[in-house]
């Protein structure tokens, strides 16, 4: 569990867009009649994705409606998973992960540099650009460490010199591909041109 | 004394890589999908039956035999409809090979999700994939449209005359719906915490049906098992520890990978042969990880001789887990990599039951002290006898995963833990350690 703070200030009224109604419609086929409430995970990626990458109290209630459960419940939801944002983010996100396979790998120089080049604090906007980090437990790419996720691609096989290339890049509102920097093809060894009698990347 | 490397006709994924492309027509290229209506028609028998064969092991971690697992389902559907649930929610660190399996062999697992689905009578299929593989998610929804496209999922999933749908459900970031009870509760749409068992997912499940949760890879050798018959699988690898399986080879290694290699190959091979060798050389091996963070560590005297396989690393007091392999070269602190994964269960804990929820946060804090040497003698006795407090009294298995870890370094690395720390002075001075309040949470002022 970890302690996540609502934002203080908070929008009056959210309403899924045409868009997203029609999405949340799709959503709730995939799940039984009588188990609509299933659908509260997906709902509420929708109404982050709808409201800048965070949820507002006003969406909770509003998919409470939706799926007639207590709100309370879906609250509980919310503060319950970490990815739902219940504050604003940058609009580049920078999550850093921390856990033993990337600071075996030296992910510590690459919060530092994140300390450095867009907040000295976690989860706060930078003066320059648009772009917050955080620090994050394993985000399962542990043979590509260290990397980072900014928004929803991954960075991999970082060092010093290409995390200022990408947060340079995201500061400046022209991100880079994601990918491999180190120009290795996905999660295949390198220096090692013949393995088993195939040819690897 | 050397065993043979795995041969390239017996890998079961050969696209591990994206050397041949994902897409169905290149998946159809490697024989997926070839005899899959033939497979069918022999029936639910015959399907356990030669799995239960090739004597198959869940590849999530805890090992269970996959064919009984099946054949513990209701045979014949009652009022309830049947389940089947993939967990796809891989997050424990050092663990990377099902992202590769949803990125480019997806159709491997969705054959196996219909011949699996077939052979436990269900008709829909919930794939649970952890919330931060959001291409992964993207990636494997155009594959299940492609299966839908050539009629192999749907009313009459591949002629076969069975209706099969498979749906994808996100996760939002917990670790712990990896449990799969947790991860039945978050599809229902609650909190993920874990049930009591018994009752048992496969008599009681998602939404109080019988539900058979595998893991990805589980799953995505199912199809070839069958194809090429139980005998075969059963011959690769060890007595009762049979098959190929991928590891993932992480930390201060040379060139670090996920390779498919038989089952009981030795640690050192692997290391040496796939992952370019430990940064430093053999000799500059401290530890090694062997299963995912919750499997306790090995010593490098251990490592030397070990082979990678469920049963040889229980003899020495470890697991096979998801066999994410993690090295840690002389080069680095042990302590402060075991803190950082106590860090990472105190972070991850449900809440649910007051050992995991309290203990976790205990263990984290006295490790960081040990890093920080401002440990005491006596901390360590009471980290020691924490560690016994969590282990078997928690509702699931996080309890132990993350004592073990924490009990693995204190069987290993005494020594060194021992020569950071101090008796309790005589006169005590007012220290800013607070016992009951995280210290970062202090240090950062943002929480």
């Amino acid at each position: 569990m970890s302690l996540k703070k609502i934002h203080d200030d908070q929008p009056k009224e959210f309403k899924f867009s045409n868009e997203n109604l029609k999405k949340a419609e799709n959503i709730l086929k995939r799940y039984p009649e009588k188990n609509k409430k299933s659908a509260v995970m997906p709902f509420l990626y929708l109404a982050q994705r709808q409201n800048n990458n965070w949820i507002p109290l006003a969406a909770m209630k509003y998919i409470a409606k939706f799926l007639s459960m207590p709100y309370i419940s879906v609250y509980e939801i919310a503060t319950f998973y970490t990815m739902y944002n219940l504050a604003p983010v940058g609009k580049y996100f920078v999550q850093v992960c921390t856990t033993t396979p990337c600071l075996l790998r030296g992910s510590d120089k690459i919060v530092k540099l994140c300390k450095e080049k867009i907040s000295h604090k976690e989860n706060e906007i930078s003066k320059k650009g648009n772009c917050s980090w955080m620090e994050v437990e394993c985000l399962g790419a542990c043979v590509s460490a260290p990397m980072i996720q900014i928004n929803d691609d991954y960075y991999e096989d970082l060092d010093e010199k290409s995390t200022i290339k990408i947060l340079d890049s995201i500061l400046n509102d022209k991100p880079l591909k994601p990918g491999s920097f180190r120009g290795r093809k996905n999660t295949a060894p390198e220096n090692k041109p013949v393995l088993n009698g195939e040819k690897h990347a | 004394m050397e065993k043979n490397m795995l041969k390239k006709e017996d890998k079961i994924f050969k696209n591990l890589y994206n050397e041949h492309g994902w897409e169905i027509e290149n998946a159809i290229k490697r024989d997926d999908w070839k005899n899959t209506k033939d497979l069918i028609s022999r029936g639910r028998e015959w399907i356990i039956n030669e799995v239960k064969t090739s004597e198959l092991r869940g590849r999530g971690g805890a090992g269970f035999s996959t064919g009984l697992k099946w054949s513990f389902t209701p045979k014949d559907v009652g009022s309830r409809p049947h389940y089947l649930v993939i967990n796809a929610d891989e997050s424990e660190p050092g663990t990377c090979k099902d992202r590769d399996i949803l990125r480019f062999e997806p159709q491997k697992l969705i054959e196996g999700c219909l011949i699996a689905g077939f052979a436990v009578n269900a008709h829909v299929c919930y794939i649970y994939i952890r919330g931060e593989y959001i291409n992964e998610g993207k990636r494997l929804q155009e594959a299940i449209d492609q299966a839908y496209e050539k009629n192999y999922l749907g009313k009459n999933a591949c002629g076969t005359g069975w209706e099969f749908d498979i749906f994808i459900h996100y996760g939002a970031g917990a670790y712990i719906c990896g449990e799969e009870t947790a991860l039945l509760e978050s599809i229902e749409g609650n909190k993920g915490q874990p049930r009591l068992k018994p009752p048992f997912p496969a008599l009681v499940g998602l939404y109080g049906c019988p539900t058979i949760v595998n893991n990805v890879e589980t799953i995505a050798v199912v199809p070839t098992i069958l194809r090429r018959g139980g005998k075969w699988f059963a011959s690769i690898g060890k007595p009762k520890n049979t098959g190929t399986k991928i590891f993932c080879i992480s930390g201060n290694v040379n060139s670090p990978c996920n390779v498919e290699e038989e089952m009981g190959i030795p640690l050192k091979e692997l290391i040496e042969k796939h992952a370019g060798g430990v940064v430093g050389g053999w000799d500059n091996l401290q530890a090694v990880i062997p299963g995912g963070s919750s499997m306790p560590l090995l010593s490098k005297k251990i490592c030397d001789t070990i082979t990678m396989d469920f049963d040889s690393l229980i003899e020495n007091k470890s697991g096979l887990g998801t066999a994410g392999i993690v090295v840690i070269n002389k080069d680095q602190d042990i302590v402060a990599c075991m803190a950082r994964i106590a860090r990472f269960y105190k972070h991850e804990s449900c809440g649910q039951c007051t050992p995991c929820r309290e203990g976790s946060g205990w263990m984290w804090r006295i490790l960081d002290r040990v890093v920080k040497r401002k440990a005491t003698f006596s901390d360590i006795n009471l980290l020691s006898d924490v560690t016994k407090q969590i282990e078997g009294h928690t509702i699931c298995a996080f309890g132990e995963g993350s004592a073990w870890p924490v009990q693995g370094l204190l069987r290993h690395f005494r020594k060194e833990i021992d020569s950071r720390c101090r008796d309790e002075p005589l006169i005590k001075k007012k220290i800013d350690n607070p016992y009951l309040v995280d210290q970062h949470l202090l240090e950062n002022k943002n929480a």
